[in-house]
Parts: C-alpha cells; sequence; structure tokens
C-alpha cells in the first residue's frame, strides 16, 4: 500500500515557506511575554517538522525539532526572552529555509552553516551532549552519504509483526528492487516445533544491501514496521568497513527519546568519523562542486513556475461578472435571431452592456495578477535588523501602504532593486548614533517604505532622514572617473543622476554591505526594463528620497496613438515628454544636415519615424508636422509623425511568438477596429538611429574623406 | 406516433453512402494551391485555416514578402507572401487572393503563419511511396522548400515543407 506522498511536496513546501516567513515576522516583533506571538512562532515551527517528517525529509525535521523546543520552553515561560536567542531563532528560520530549499531541489545545502547552528541552539538549550552528536551527525551523514556503498541492515522484528498485516518477504523484495540484496535468516529464537504459535514471526534476519540510494530510501521501506522491531543500519563505507551506526529512531517525534538516543553513539561517531574523514573527503568535494552546478541550473528553472494566492472575493467577483456576461450574450444572440430595425435601441443597449461587462471583467482578471507590496516589502524588516546589527547603528523602519497591489511579475522583479536601495540607506544613508547626537538628530535613524498609486503608476519611496547626498563628493567624484567636465554646470538632478553610472561609489570606505559601485546602475536598469522611473532628491544633512515609479503591470500599457501615413503605432505614454506643432523659426539643421528642434534649453534631434521604419508618406515636410519628444535613457528625441489620435490603454501582445523581435518595435496590440498596431519601443528607435548614422558617417569617411575633413574644420 | 416507425426511418450506419464524399483515405492528406499556374501542396494537418485576403499591419523594415502582420482572433499572425518570397507570378491582391494560415509545431513551440498564395484549389490523398524527389535544376523555389513531387492527372503539383516555410529569417536593418 503506497500512497504517492510527492504529489504533496509542493504545497507542503510552499506552506513551509509561509510558515517561515511567519515565524521571521514574529521573531521580529517579539517582546518578552507576548505569549500569543510565541505560540503562533510554535505552531509554524510544528507543523513544518510534521510536515517534514511525513515527507522523509529528516534533515529539516531534526533541525526543526531543536528549534521547536527552544521554541517549547519559551512557550512554557521556563525561559526568558532574551534577544539572543531571538537572534540565534532568527539564524535558524535560516536554516530552515536553506535546508527546504535542498529538500526541495535534492540539493546539497550549506552543511557547516547548519552544524554551527544547531550546535548554538543545542547549547542554549544548554545540553551540551546533544548539540555534539547532532553537529557530527549532520557531517557524519554528508561524508556518509556521498561515500556509500552500501548498508548491512539487522532487522529484528517483533513476533506479532505478522499480526500487523506485514511481511518481511514484501519489505526484501522491495529492498532488492534499491540493488543487490544478500540475506541470511537468524534462527536462534525459533523454539521447538511444539511451542509454534503459527502467527508469530521468530526469525530475524542480517541482510547486505549494495546500493547507492541514500539511506532515508532504505529506511522508507521499513516505514510500516518501525515500531514494531529493532532495526540497525550501518553503511558499507569503501572497502575499510568502518560500520557507522545511525540511529534510525533520530525520525521519532518525542523529544525525550532522541535525548536519550542520541548519547549512545556519540561515543562510536567520534571515534568513526576521522577515519572515515580521512579518507574519503577528496571525492566528496569533487562530488560536491558537480553537483552544485547542477543543482543550480535545476534550481533556476523551477524557481520559474509559480502560484499564486487568489483572494476568494476576487474569484467571486469575476465568477459574477462571468455570470453578467453570459446574461448579455444571450440576450444578444435572442436579439440577433429575429432581427428588425425596431430593435435598435435594444441592440445599442445590449452592446453597451457588453462593453461595461468586458471592462469590469478585464480590470477583475488583472486583479487576479495584483498582489499586496506588502509581498515585496515583507524581507525588509528583517533586513533592516541585520543590517543594525552588523554596522552598529540604530536604525528604525516604517513601512507605510503596504495594501497597495501590484502586478505579479512587476513584484518579484522589483525586490533585488529595493533590497539594494534599503541596503544603500542603511549603510550609506544614516549615520552612527554618535554623530547623529552631535548633529541634534534623534539617535535611532528611521528608513521609510511607502508605497502609493499616482495615476496609473505606482510609486515606492524609500526615505531616510540620514546624511543625505553631498553634491560636491558625487561632483568631484565624477570628475575624478572622467564622466563629465570639471567645468560642467549641472542641475542637482543631474549630479543625483550620477548616482547611477557603472562603477560609481562614494562611499569613502567599501564595506560587504555596499559600496563596491556595482548595483545602482543595475539598478536604475532593472527599474528601466519595467518600464520604470527612479528619481533622486537629497537634502545634505536631512537625507535623501528615493522614488521609483513602476507601471502597475506589465501586460497592459498606457499608449499614445499616433499616425505615420497609413500606419497608427502606439508611443508609451511613460515615455512621452510632450507633444507639439513643429515651429519653422525652430528647426536649426545642424552640423550635416542634422535637425535640431530647439525646445526652450535644449535641442531636440528630430527622427523622421517614416524614415527610421521605411514607410510611403505624405507629411515628409516637417513645417507642418506634430512632434513628440520622448525620453529614454537620458537623451530627448523629437518624433515626427502625421496626427495625433487617442490615447488608450492597450495589451501588449509579443511579436516575437510567431514572428521575432523587431528593432525599434517593443510589440503589437490589437485596436478597437481589429486591426493590429506597433507599439514603438523608444530606447530601441534611438539606438536604431544612431547606428544608421555611424553607418552613414562611415560611408561618407571612406567615400570622401576630403569633404568630411572640410565639414568636421 | 409510432416510434417503432420513425426509428426504422434513421439511416444506420453503412446502408446509406454519403454520395459526393470520399471518405476513404490512405496516406495522407494534401492542401493544394496555386502560385501563378503552378500547383503547390502543403500538409492539411498543418492548415489552421484558410482566409480571405485583408491588408496587415506592416512591419518595418522587413523584407518585401513578409507583407506585416494581422489579428487572427486575438493572435498576431505575420503574413508572407509566397509569390514574393519564391518569385513566383505577379502579387496582385484580388477578391480571390486567399491567405492558408499555417500551424507547425516544432520541439519546444508552435508557430502560425499566413501565407498569400492565388487561389486554393484541391486536397490530394497520397501515398507516400508516390512522392518523387524534384530534381535539383534550379527553380525559383529554393530546394530546402521541397519535399518532393506528386503526379496528379496531367499535373506535377509540388509539396513544400512547411517546417522550413516556418522558419523567419533573420532580416537585418538594411539602411
Amino acid at each position: 500500500m503506497s500512497v504517492d506522498l510527492s504529489q504533496f511536496i509542493p504545497s507542503f513546501l510552499e506552506e513551509s515557506f509561509e510558515g517561515l516567513e511567519l515565524m521571521e515576522s514574529g521573531l521580529l516583533d517579539l517582546q518578552p511575554g507576548d505569549n500569543e506571538t510565541i505560540h503562533s512562532i510554535f505552531r509554524a515551527a510544528h507543523s513544518i517538522k510534521g510536515g517534514a517528517g511525513t515527507f522523509g525529509f529528516d534533515s529539516v525535521t531534526e533541525f526543526t525539532h531543536l528549534v521547536e523546543t527552544l521554541l517549547d520552553e519559551m512557550r512554557d515561560g521556563r525561559r526568558e526572552i532574551t534577544s539572543k536567542d531571538t537572534e540565534i531563532l532568527l539564524e535558524s528560520v535560516d536554516c530552515m529555509r536553506l535546508l527546504i530549499e535542498a529538500a526541495r531541489d535534492e540539493a546539497e545545502y550549506d552543511h557547516e552553516k547548519v552544524a554551527q547552528t544547531s550546535m548554538r541552539l543545542s547549547e542554549t538549550l544548554g545540553n551540551e551532549q546533544t548539540a555534539s552528536s547532532d553537529s557530527e551527525k549532520e557531517t557524519n551523514t554528508s561524508v556518509e552519504e556521498s561515500v556509500g556503498s552500501g548498508y548491512h541492515i539487522k532487522f529484528v522484528p517483533e513476533h506479532s509483526l505478522a499480526k500487523t498485516g506485514n511481511d518481511p518477504l514484501f519489505l526484501f523484495s522491495a529492498l532488492a528492487e534499491l540493488g543487490k540484496l544478500t540475506l541470511s535468516a537468524d534462527t536462534q529464537e525459533l523454539p521447538a516445533l511444539m511451542d509454534i504459535d503459527a502467527q508469530e514471526l521468530y526469525l530475524s534476519w542480517n541482510l547486505t544491501l549494495e546500493t547507492k540510494v541514500d539511506e532515508a530510501e532504505v529506511i522508507e521501506i521499513f516505514e510500516w514496521v518501525e515500531d514494531e522491531c529493532l532495526l540497525e543500519l550501518s553503511k558499507i563505507i569503501d572497502s575499510s568497513n568502518v560500520p557507522v551506526t545511525d540511529d534510525e529512531k533520530a525520525t521519532v517525534n518525542s523529544e525525550q527519546e532522541i535525548q536519550i538516543e542520541a548519547v549512545e553513539p556519540v561515543e562510536i561517531d567520534a571515534s568513526s568519523t576521522e577515519e572515515i574523514a580521512s579518507n574519503p573527503t577528496k571525492q566528496t568535494t569533487v562530488e560536491d562542486t558537480s553537483k552544485t552546478a547542477n543543482t543550480t541550473a535545476k534550481t533556476k528553472a523551477k524557481a520559474e513556475v509559480g502560484s499564486i494566492r487568489v483572494g476568494v472575493d476576487k474569484v467571486d467577483s469575476l465568477i459574477n461578472l462571468v455570470g453578467e456576461l453570459v446574461i448579455t450574450q444571450s440576450m444578444l444572440s435572442e436579439l440577433g435571431n429575429d432581427f428588425d430595425m425596431s430593435k435598435v435601441e435594444r441592440l445599442t443597449n445590449g452592446l453597451e452592456q457588453l462593453l461595461q461587462n468586458t471592462k469590469e471583467m478585464q480590470e477583475s482578471v488583472m486583479r487576479i495578477r495584483m498582489l499586496p507590496i506588502s509581498f515585496a516589502f515583507n524581507r525588509f524588516p528583517r533586513l533592516v535588523h541585520d543590517l543594525a546589527m552588523k554596522t552598529g547603528k540604530a536604525i528604525e523602519l516604517v513601512i507605510k501602504g503596504e495594501q497597495t497591489e501590484l502586478d505579479k511579475t512587476v513584484m518579484e522583479q522589483i525586490g533585488d532593486p529595493l533590497v539594494h536601495l534599503v541596503r544603500n540607506a542603511a549603510d550609506h544613508g544614516i549615520e552612527t548614533s554618535e554623530i547623529r547626537l552631535a548633529n541634534g538628530k534623534p539617535e535611532k535613524g528611521t528608513i521609510s517604505l511607502d508605497a502609493y498609486h499616482q495615476g496609473g503608476n505606482i510609486v515606492i519611496e524609500i526615505n531616510d532622514d540620514g546624511a543625505g547626498i553631498n553634491r560636491s563628493v558625487v561632483f568631484d567624484k565624477a570628475v575624478e572617473k572622467g564622466l563629465i567636465d570639471a567645468n560642467a554646470t549641472l542641475t542637482d538632478s543631474q549630479v543625483y543622476d550620477l548616482l547611477f553610472e557603472p562603477g560609481f561609489s562614494t562611499a569613502a570606505e567599501v564595506t560587504d554591505i555596499s559600496g563596491r559601485g556595482v548595483g545602482m546602475d543595475v539598478v536604475k536598469r532593472n527599474i528601466q526594463s519595467l518600464g520604470g522611473r527612479i528619481q533622486v532628491d537629497s537634502t545634505l544633512g536631512k537625507g535623501s528620497t528615493f522614488k521609483v515609479n513602476l507601471p502597475l503591470t506589465l501586460a497592459i500599457l498606457d499608449g499614445q496613438l499616433v499616425k505615420v501615413g497609413t500606419e497608427t503605432y502606439i508611443i508609451p505614454l511613460i515615455s512621452i515628454v510632450e507633444s507639439l506643432q513643429i515651429d519653422n523659426k525652430l528647426i536649426n539643421r545642424v552640423s550635416g544636415n542634422m535637425v535640431l528642434y530647439r525646445l526652450r534649453d535644449d535641442n531636440v534631434p528630430v527622427l523622421p519615424i517614416y524614415q527610421l521604419f521605411d514607410l510611403a508618406t505624405e507629411c515628409t515636410e516637417i513645417d507642418n508636422a506634430l512632434l513628440v519628444v520622448v525620453e529614454a535613457d537620458g537623451q530627448k528625441v523629437g518624433l515626427m509623425v502625421d496626427d495625433l489620435l487617442a490615447q488608450q490603454q492597450v495589451v501588449i501582445k509579443s511579436l516575437k511568438d510567431n514572428y521575432q523581435q523587431v528593432a525599434g518595435i517593443s510589440g503589437a496590440t490589437i485596436l478597437g477596429d481589429g486591426s493590429v498596431a506597433m507599439i514603438l519601443d523608444i530606447p530601441g528607435m534611438i539606438h536604431m538611429a544612431l547606428e544608421r548614422a555611424q553607418k552613414a558617417q562611415q560611408v561618407n569617411n571612406t567615400g570622401n574623406g576630403n569633404m568630411t575633413a572640410e565639414v568636421c574644420l | 406516433m409510432n416510434i417503432q416507425a420513425m426509428a426504422q426511418d434513421i439511416p444506420v450506419e453503412g446502408e446509406h453512402a454519403i454520395e459526393g464524399v470520399d471518405f476513404i483515405t490512405s496516406g495522407d492528406q494534401y492542401l493544394t494551391f496555386l502560385l501563378a499556374q503552378e500547383q503547390y501542396a502543403v500538409d492539411i494537418l498543418c492548415v489552421e485555416e484558410i482566409r480571405s485576403w485583408e491588408q496587415p499591419t506592416k512591419i518595418p523594415n522587413a523584407p518585401s514578402y513578409i507583407k506585416g502582420v494581422i489579428n487572427m482572433r486575438g493572435i498576431i499572425v505575420p503574413i508572407v507572401d509566397l509569390r514574393l518570397k519564391f518569385g513566383i507570378g505577379e502579387a496582385t491582391y484580388s477578391e480571390t487572393t486567399v491567405v492558408i494560415v499555417l500551424t507547425y509545431q516544432s520541439e519546444d513551440k508552435s508557430r502560425t503563419i499566413g501565407f498569400v498564395v492565388d487561389a486554393v484549389s484541391d486536397v490530394l490523398n497520397v501515398e507516400s511511396a508516390d512522392i518523387k524527389p524534384a530534381p535539383a535544376f534550379g527553380g525559383c523555389v529554393g530546394q530546402q522548400y521541397i519535399d518532393g513531387l506528386i503526379n496528379s492527372e496531367q499535373k506535377v503539383v509540388t509539396i513544400l515543407n512547411v517546417a522550413h516555410l516556418q522558419k523567419v529569417e533573420k532580416h537585418r536593418l538594411h539602411s
């Protein structure tokens, strides 16, 4: 009778990670005497342990057991809740996450870290013996797992085993499937024929199993009989045959037992580990590295497919809408059956209703993908807590607007950039307590995260009340790095933008938290790839604000429809600076027929779309055309269009599915009349125009060197 | 009303042959179409639908045989004019000009592309033994696009390789 447990593993994992998050946030808020929180942390740990036991993730079970014991003592009031304990527990949560992830990916984990943490846990529990045994067991199994070529199994069933419906023969045939099995029966206990009870089992067995599978799998076969037998499992290690008894009962739940049992193997282990360690370490390391390489790739692939939890209310509203849609549909089809002009009014009403339904449905479906931003913010209390510990600064984190909803894809990709910004704020922004006090600020620094909607966008602000950005330091650094000219006059925002240049860091000291200057450029790039923007504002001595502007979703875009010749294009609204009628007097032709348009103080190069895309259009004259000024990567250009049409939301469809990526086009969409329109990729178009200009110059240079030289002069 | 009698009237399978429709097929079926005066064929299982010509939305800087993209029930489908691609006949667009939409499933994904042809003509049943290799004596159609030739009455039909047709050549910007 085998139920395929593996089908439940994904939900176990999901629950476990949720449990871990709960534990973490609970621990961060934990105050002495707060029983409710302790209870909920304990419950989370307990269900993880239980689940892990069921699925045979023994490393998780063992480790969680220690955590649970400590929590249990806290819960019963036998132990004071100290910040030291909380730290250890937080570390343990990390370890549990490592272990569960390793179990998920069937990968190796950081044995040393887990062993250390479990040692510290056990020390805290005041039980040195368990500590040493446990940590050694941990290292022990790690060595064994990769080396063992088989097992000696001593199987002594209780006499009543057969009565419970278990047949040793089944067990053996299951074992034989794992590898080559040789066994000998021990008939010592067999009574005289007269005394034999036909329903009892008097035999015991010594088995040798040659296999590469790990211990857990072997033990799993005995899962149904483990309470009714004595089972000893020892590894055959290479040819040296050093027996290591690993106590099978380590998985048993009751804590008293584990403490008693654990004492025993300590002595054996202690002597044997060194022997084993000297021999097979080399092999282990080689195998390990190849394994990790393999598994990292696997992990990535696995992480891609995810699930989201959707509130029942959202699903309900969707079902309601579908119901309404069905009603509208049947109403319309009935109307269509025998239609005459007297029913036109009913038709328009019906169509209006359909429009309404579709709109609501669209919104409703989009909402399913929306998650409150607290999913992304959740990790920050812990992060700031750790950063504060590491830097020795007192930092308080204030989170606002956690309920602001954001598309799941955007959320996943904004996490890392946000972490980076918060790290920067903690490391560079907030000063140490002494400096703060000297400057007349409260001792504790504050980092605040705020999320809110603004127009069709979501804005995430990261504020700190630290030192602020020193404009002149940034300026000097940029000059030193050759990014700008020493005489350049820049506005504040231009200076702050320099922070996002690759390889730029103003931290006097490079710490392991931040300051290597890798990152801010990546942060900016990530945000831009999401179609967002980042702005910096800072007051010296008062603090800085990083403002991240993101589109609510990646599937829908606010666009401006424009007409070029016969074609309709869509310009993403977020990249449009302004649209204007070209004034003849402001056109300048410079340096060899490059067309510039004077926009107040700026000179904006004009890109005629019809030239770039090779279209036939009647409006080739620049005089009367309309100019849509767009900005990407800090470069403003004016796109020449024939006409401005409506502004509307468009659903983005990929061209790559059936065709390929097209330069200058980020996708396509279907307009109201059913026709397809291309969505312009502004950075791509600018890139394209630059490339063409370069090519043209090359042709010129090779073709007529003298002429170009004159022009340059 | 006598239900028994009514039941008798219902045709039972096998008794009544439906005239004019040939259900018995052996071998593979191919859809044939015309490019200029020549006959071509594609595997009928790849045919998604046959549409009448509509003006597609242009793709910037695409080669001339890629006419653009259309919206087929929410899917963006590129349109290739086979006459231009193979250089056969003239690319005129009239009432009878049709687009054969083909879907081809490759290892990892499926691709749907529409092909403009002069007219759709017939469905052919072909035994694979009857397919003859095409002689490599040039012609406008590249050898890689041709699976073979079949004789159909007086004419010779070229069977096209859908997998190759579906491959989108990377085109570069021509400045």
